[in-house]
Order: C-alpha cells, then structure tokens, then sequence
C-alpha cells in the first residue's frame, strides 16, 4: 500500500514538462554502483493486513487494561478522559507542524501558551517552555541552562541520590563533553541530608526530586537554602499529578522546576512519546530552551500569539543557541493542555487524592504482612518503598504468573542497600478490589 | 461580530467559572488518610469548564491552524506528507498503548519484537551495522552521533580531535549539536553549484578533525556532487561522517547513506516515515552506525536474546553496548512513534519506498520546471525532493520572501520555510512530497506565478498579506518586547474583585 495520487498519464506528463525521458534520470548524480540498491524488507502489505500483523504483536504483551498494574518509577497509568484523545485526533492538530508562520497556526500557538500557564500554575513558577522531549532530558536541560546562567564560572552540578536513576544517567549523557563536575550524590536514600554538604560555591545546580524517586516528600526548603547561601540555583524535578494537592516547588524557592508531564493524559505507551515540562523565573527566560509562545497583537490589534526570544534558538543562533532542541512533543503539551482544562482545579485534586489515599490504603495493609515492611522515614505521595522477604524479581514473577498482577520496581538494581525493596506505584486506577488481591498475593508469597 | 480587540476564541482561563467540572472521579473506595497540612497547596489556578466548553474550545482551536489535513503544506526539509491513520489506530492498540516501560521483558515480547524488526529494517535501507531507536528527535539523533564520534576518538586515545566541519548550508541543529557535545565548529563554505567546497574541505582537514557533519541531498534539495571524494577525504584524515537524515525522503531504495561511506545517519521517522508532526513533535530520530561505532551506541539495544526454534519465537530483551555514550532518554524511545514508522514500512515494503522517494523527486522538479522562470533559482541543477528559489525581484526591492509567504496563505496553501538556508538571500524553500497530486502542484504553481506578477503589479497586496487568515499579519517583534508567556496576571485564580479585568 503507497500513497501516491500519479496516474501514469499523469507521470507522462510530468516527466516530459520535466525534460526527462524515466523516473530513474533524475538520479543520474549518484554513484552508479550504488545507485538503486534491493532492500531486503517484506512484501508489503495492505491496510488491513498490517493492522492484523500488528494486532497480534500486541497481544502478545500484556498490559495494564489487563492487568492491575503496581509499577511507576517515573511512568504511570492514569485514567484518560476519552475527550483528549477525540480532540488530539483533530488533524488540524495531528499534522501540523511547528508554528513557524503564526497567521495560519493560531490554534497551536494558542493551545501552547494555555498550556505554559497552567504548567506555570501547577509548578508555582512564572515561565514555562513548550515542552522538552521527556522528564529526564528536561533535567538535562536545566543543567546546561545552569551553566549559561553563570557563564563557566560554576561548573560543578549536585544529584539528589533520589532522583530517578535514569535521570541521573541523562544528564551523564549530555554532559559528557562539557568538562563539568557532576556530582551524583551516592549517599544511602535515609541521610538525604548529607546533599547539603555538597553543595558549594562551585555549584552552578542543585537537583532533587519531589516526590523523590522513593516516592517520598523531602524538605526542599532546607535544599534551597543550602543551594541559594551558596549562589547556586535549586531545580525540583516533579509529578504534576501530585501538584493537584501538593504545595508547588516554586513556592519553596525552586528557581527551575521540570518533569515528566506523561501523567496529564497521556498513556504510557511502553515508553513513549512523553512530555518533558519546564519552568523557571522570568528573570532566567533568557538562558531557558525550548520553543515559547507569547502573546501579540496582529495588525489591526487583535491578540493573538507568536513563537518568541526566537534569538535563543538553533534556528537562529546555530552554535550559540541555548539547546540544540528543535522538534519537541508540541502533541503531548496537546493532550497535557486538554486534560488539565477538563480536570481543572477540582478534577486535579481529587486525582492527587485518590492516589494518595489507595497508596496509603495499600501501604497500612501490606505492613502487617509477616516479612514485609514499609519504609516510614517520610511522608508519600503515591510511590512506598517495601521491604521484601525476597528478591523482588522472585516476587514479581510470582504475582505475574500466579496472579497476573504487575508487581512493582526492582529498587536493588540502582542502589545496594535497597536490595529485596520493591517500589510500589497506586493510582486512581487500583481498585481496592486490585489492591487487596496484591495484599493477598503477597501475604502468600514469604 | 467580534470586534477588534477581542481573541478570535477566549482563553480557557476565560472560560472559567467557578464551581463547573469537566469531568468526575468515583469517591474513595478506601479509607480516607489524613493529609499532611503543611505540605498541601492553598490555591491552585486552573480553569474550571464543562466538557463541552473544552470540545468547543479545542475544536475552534483546531480550525484557526493549517494543516497537512487542510491542505497543501509544502514546508521544505519538514517532509509534510500524508500521515496515514491507520498508523494512528495501530499505535492506540491496547497491547501497546498501556504497557508500562519498566515491565519484566517477558510481558512486552511484542513490543520488543517490533523494535527489533524496526532496528533491522531501518539497517537495511540506511546500510548500516548497528541502530539504537532511542533518540526523541532528529537534533537528538545529531547529538546522539557526534558523542559517538567524540567516545570513538578518545577511546583510541586521539585527544586532538575536537573540529566537526559543517557545510554553511546546513540546519542550524547540526552546529548547535557540535557545541553541545563540546566540540567545536569549523564552517565549509559552498560551492558555485551548491555542493561541498573540495578545495576548502582538503584544506580544513587535519588531525584535529573529529569529522564532517552533512546533509545529502543538501538543504539546497541537490546531491553532493563529489560525495565519494568527500567522503574520502575525511576519511583520510582520520575523522569520521555524520549523516542528517532529515533529507531521506528523497533516498530510500535509490542509494544508502551507509554504502557511501557514512558512518553515523540519524534517521527523521516524522518526516521519511510519515508518523504526525503533531503542532511541533513528536518526531523520532534514531541512528544508524557502522561497524566501527556500533560499541558506542546509545543504551540501551534492543537484541535476542534467545534464538527462535520450530515452535517458539525468539525471546528479546535489551542490551547495552559495551562502550555506550549512555542514556539519552528516560525509557525506550519515542514507542508510539517507532509503532507508527513500522506500520508505514510495512505497508509499502522496498519497491513502495523506492517509489515514494522517485515521486517526491519527480513532484519537486515538476513544481520547479512550472515556477523557475518567473522566480531566481541560484543554482541551475536538477533537484531532488525539494528546492530553493529566491523571494526576491531586483526590480521591486520592497517586496520580500516574507510576502510572498504570507500572500501564499491567501491561496489557502501553507508557505514554504523561508530565509533558509542562510546562503540564500530570501530563500523560499519548497518541499511537496509524493503524495500530492498533480493538481494541487499546478494550483499551487499557479499562485507563486499569480503573486510573482502581483509583486510586479500590486505590490501591496503582498505587502498587506494575509486578508483571509484568523489573524491579520503578526507582530512578532512586540511579542518579544513585550514579553507575556502566561496568562495568570489577567487571569488570577482568585481575582481581586476591585481590579478591572479589562483594564
């Protein structure tokens, strides 16, 4: 199946108005020998037959339609309200592109900049950008706005050892050719207090996570106290959902604020697309990344919005722009605008509520179980550490091939100490029905 | 009757009225647990709406936008082609849709084999060793493969090699790429006939040459004409070749990049591969190696782990290459997108790529044989899938690219990328894929020839475009000056009932 409209007559025609006698003379240019190799790829198939193909690959996995799901670390099922993928449909939406010419991209442009003020809103922060590809590299991000902001005189950057591993991994990865010192702090997770003694005057950014990667609510206060004596600015990595009842980050004195926005609507789709939010203060719009929308005005004075502070961008400043981001996830910012504007300020909240109380409701009954016990250091969000009797490989398979349940992460592949401790995720959708199964499950695995 | 001064559709904020929901969620089915007070928010400034005002919203939204859907949208170097939708339902398959990333390998086989048979595929029509389907994004495919030559370098020891050689005709991600990476840039001049100037790139070459960053066919839409001495000559002086990809469209199944030499491509599977550009992303942009890059490749791989016999089919699982640069991203890629690009390869196997690159060769250099005497081409060449003409006539010096692109919307068509490449004055660059048919070609054709007489003419009408569109011509530069990224000082959640909201 192709999509091409030409009849042959139409070809014919073409070609001569080209001055061409065959299709292939328009590739005299390239090198004869390797001009118009055989690919080795299947027959092609037609619409449905793809589909059919498709559909069997897909039900070969299991997924959690199907299965309670116990998993998080950073990707989480969520309810989607079935408008936002109606409306994501659109194709006025689905097959745009970058809003390059405002005039005619009115409704991306307009849908972008709601959605920088309710990520604003959410993060308690004053500016946020159009989207970066994911939480991780939105972290990664903030890291090289760091250094913009203090032109090579700092360049040291402190981890949180509760940020999300592969987050830390990121920002290993981006920073790898920029003669920095990145300093993940290796501490165990219950002397999170010893970040503070990292930080310094060398210190350009200062990384936590709250709800941290445990899931639990650590003092970004004290954090940002120690970052700001110091000069250094403090970036919070976030859920959003938790920021439907949580104080924001901006208004303990975050200076960046980012995360994965997949949690707004948008399924986790085995890893991606995704949607990484970023905010700061207006005072460090200038050394921000990432596409932004700002209002205007249109010629006979009618508001209406345009791609702004284009100068920071490849496109313009090539070797000088602040990211080398051009195409982000403008369709996740999408579905992340439609789902926040039909959850609004009520429907957030109780989203936050309903996993805060089914996690706590899974964590009071798992604790009684002989063998198991639950971290208590910190109040939770929605994420609880477990101790496990076993190796949590062990215990997974056994909830998934006894019990068809998706248990929840393996927290000893990252940190030692953590060996045995699984990470466990609830959400809205757990039931108690899910829930008490899991406590089950468990109770009969020691 | 709307009146000047008022949005074409209201903010969502304005929308707002306190107490209406959108949606409602079952109560509790568990206890309730006390909150942590200290740690709850006061306020939280969201809209508050029905559902329906947000279907109204969004759907007004929508049609203020042009797009591949709308109609003609030859935005050059974007490959705005059809985006199949049965591509959309396979990515919404529930098997693929609610899997989480972190799941035992032994629950998402399905998935897993679709990213192999992908990594495969884009091998073969790329000619490459080794594919890693991490990358986001086309400048993350970029940044992706110069760490790889920079990992390459150090670990053979060669420290002194920090210069990647970019053509001035190149996207403005490729030097920004090299920064971030830490390297630096040398810029190549072009030659009179658009390519890469030999004598000067002979020149440029040293031991410091970490390697040569180059799109093929060019931004130019013409084919290095000395691509094999280019590539020779890095080669020889020891530095390696980046491949942008982001021109494939005019390549699969007639050369690949591989075979010429190339030794890190990333490949565009929004653009080449049709998966929805989405209003700005998300696109996907893995890489391709060869042989001597493939232990440096992003982690993690996708590989199989166990062999298939009679009755069973092989077990994958993911691999990290043992010189990795690392992680370029939380997870496994742009999934949804690599879901879609598969369905797209699928549907049209070898012959039916072959046939999209030779179509949207043949679509460009028709539009072009229609438009080139009433517009300056600066170079006189066949082109492939895409060209660059001038939006400029001497004889009227206030008429700019920039109003011809707006006069364009006019017509109801989407203009072309404009002032790029930078080595063009006024550049109007034009990309009309495969799919489009030969009428909307001549159609669109005949607007350029329209608006080109009209320059001539009436000069205005150019100037006072567009007439036709939501909004009248923007003000870019006050959005800049004046700068309002957010809206929540016109729209406070709890609004000071002494402050005028219009004021």
């Amino acid at each position: 199946m192709n999509y091409l409209p030409h009849t042959t007559e139409d070809r014919n025609d073409m070609l001569a108005a080209c001055g061409v006698e065959d299709i292939s003379d328009f590739f005299a240019i390239i090198p004869e020998k390797k001009r118009f190799p055989t690919l080795d790829l299947p027959e092609p198939l037609s619409e449905m037959e793809v589909l059919r193909e498709l559909k069997e690959l897909a039900e070969s996995n299991a997924d959690a339609e199907h299965h309670p799901c116990f998993l998080g670390a950073g990707a989480y099922h969520h309810y989607v309200p079935a408008l936002v993928n109606h409306m994501l449909l659109r194709g006025e939406f689905l097959t745009a592109y970058t809003p390059y010419q405002p005039e005619v991209s009115q409704g991306t442009l307009q849908t972008m900049f709601e959605y920088q003020s309710m990520i604003c809103a959410l993060t308690g922060m004053e500016v946020a950008n159009a989207s970066h590809y994911d939480g991780a590299t939105s972290a990664a991000e903030a890291v090289i706005m760091a250094l913009k902001h203090f032109r090579g005189h700092r360049t040291k950057i402190v981890l949180s050892p509760t940020l999300h591993p592969q987050y830390s991994q990121v920002i290993y990865t981006y920073t790898q050719g920029m003669g920095i010192k990145t300093l993940a702090v290796n501490e165990p997770p219950d002397e999170l207090d010893n970040l503070n003694t990292h930080i310094d005057e060398q210190t350009a950014l200062v990384i936590m996570q709250y709800p941290n990667f445990l899931g639990e609510l650590e003092d970004i206060e004290n954090v940002a106290k120690a970052s700001h004596d110091n000069g250094a600015l403090l970036c919070v990595v976030t859920n959003p959902i938790a920021m439907g009842m949580l104080k924001p980050p901006g208004e303990y004195g975050a200076d960046i604020v980012v995360g994965e926005g997949q949690p707004l609507g948008i399924p986790m789709s085995y890893g991606g697309p995704y949607l990484g939010f970023f905010a700061t203060r207006q005072k460090l719009v200038r050394q921000m990344s990432g596409r932004l929308v700002g209002e205007t005005l249109d010629v006979n004075g009618k508001p209406s919005y345009a791609l702004t502070l284009t100068p920071r961008e490849q496109h313009i400043r090539r070797d000088k722009a602040t990211s080398n981001i051009c195409t982000n996830q403008g369709l996740m910012a999408t579905a992340a605008a439609i789902y926040l504007s039909v959850l609004g300020k009520q429907g957030l909240r109780e989203v936050a509520e309903l996993c805060f109380h089914k996690a706590h409701y899974a964590s009071d009954c798992i604790d009684t179980l002989p063998g198991y016990s639950v971290r208590r250091e910190r109040p939770f969000f929605l994420e609880f550490v477990l101790r496990c009797p076993a190796p949590v490989s062990e215990i997974n398979a056994i909830l998934f091939d006894d019990y068809g349940i998706i248990g929840g992460y393996d927290l000893g592949q990252d940190h030692d100490d953590l060996k045995n401790h699984m990470l466990l995720a609830v959400t809205e959708m757990n039931t108690r029905d899910d829930i008490d199964a899991l406590v089950e499950a468990l109770g009969a695995i020691k | 009757m709307i009146s000047p001064n008022k949005r074409e559709e209201p903010l969502v904020y304005e929308l707002s009225r306190p107490g209406r929901r959108g949606i409602q969620f079952p109560d509790p089915d568990v206890p309730r647990t006390k909150l942590p007070s200290s740690l709850l928010r006061e306020d939280l400034n969201l809209p508050e709406i029905t559902q329906l005002d947000a279907v109204r919203h969004f759907q007004r939204l929508s049609q203020l936008n042009h797009s591949i859907d709308s109609g003609f949208y030859p935005l050059g170097s974007c490959t705005m082609k059809y985006n199949p939708r049965v591509n959309e339902d396979a990515a919404r398959i529930p098997g693929f849709l609610y899997t989480h990333p972190l799941q035992d390998t032994n629950t998402v086989q399905g998935s897993l084999a679709l990213m192999h048979e992908l990594q495969e595929w884009l091998k073969e029509i790329g000619g490459f060793a080794g594919v890693s389907l991490q990358p986001a994004a086309g400048a993350h495919g970029e940044l992706s493969g110069i760490l790889m030559i920079r990992a390459y370098h150090l670990a053979r020891g060669d420290k002194g090699r920090r210069k990647i050689l970019i053509p001035d005709s190149a996207h403005g991600t490729n030097p920004a790429s090299t920064t971030m990476s830490g390297l630096e840039l040398i810029e190549l001049p072009s030659d009179k006939r658009g390519n890469v100037d030999v004598k000067v790139l002979r020149s440029a070459c040293s031991e410091n040459v970490a390697g040569l960053m180059i799109t093929n066919p060019n931004t130019l839409g013409l084919f290095e004409e000395h691509i094999e001495e280019v590539v020779d000559i890095v080669h020889d002086c020891g530095g390696l070749i980046y491949g942008d990809g982001a021109n494939m469209n005019a390549l699969t199944g007639i050369v690949r990049p591989g075979d010429l030499g190339f030794d890190v491509m990333h490949y565009n599977l929004h653009k080449t591969f049709s998966t929805p550009h989405g209003g700005g992303g998300p696109g996907s942009g893995p890489v391709g190696v060869s042989e001597r890059l493939m232990d440096f490749l992003p982690d993690p791989l996708v590989t199989i782990i166990e062999d298939s016999d009679e009755d069973e089919p092989p077990l994958y699982g993911f691999k990290t290459p043992p010189k990795t640069i690392g992680r370029m991203k939380a997870f496994n890629g742009q999934f949804g997108t690599l879901v879609r690009a598969y369905a797209y390869i699928r549907a049209h196997g070898g012959d039916g790529l072959r046939g999209n690159a030779e179509h949207a060769v043949l679509n460009a250099n028709y539009l072009l044989s229609k438009v080139r005497d009433a517009y300056h081409l600066p170079f006189e060449r066949t082109c492939l899938h895409e060209f660059v003409i001038e939006g400029r006539w001497r004889d009227v010096p206030n008429v700019h690219a920039l109003d011809i692109s707006k006069r364009l919307m006019d017509y109801g068509f989407h203009p072309p990328t404009n002032y790029f490449p930078l080595i063009v004055k006024e550049a109007l660059m034009i990309e009309p894929t495969e799919t489009e048919s030969r009428e909307t070609l001549d159609a669109f054709a005949d607007a350029l020839l329209e608006i080109a007489a009209a320059a001539h003419n009436n000069p205005d009408e150019l100037r006072t475009a567009p007439q036709t569109t939501p909004v009248g011509r923007i003000d870019e530069v006050r959005a800049a000056r004046n700068l309002v990224l957010c809206c929540h000082t016109q729209y406070p959640s709890n609004p000071d009932p002494s402050a005028d909201p219009e004021s």
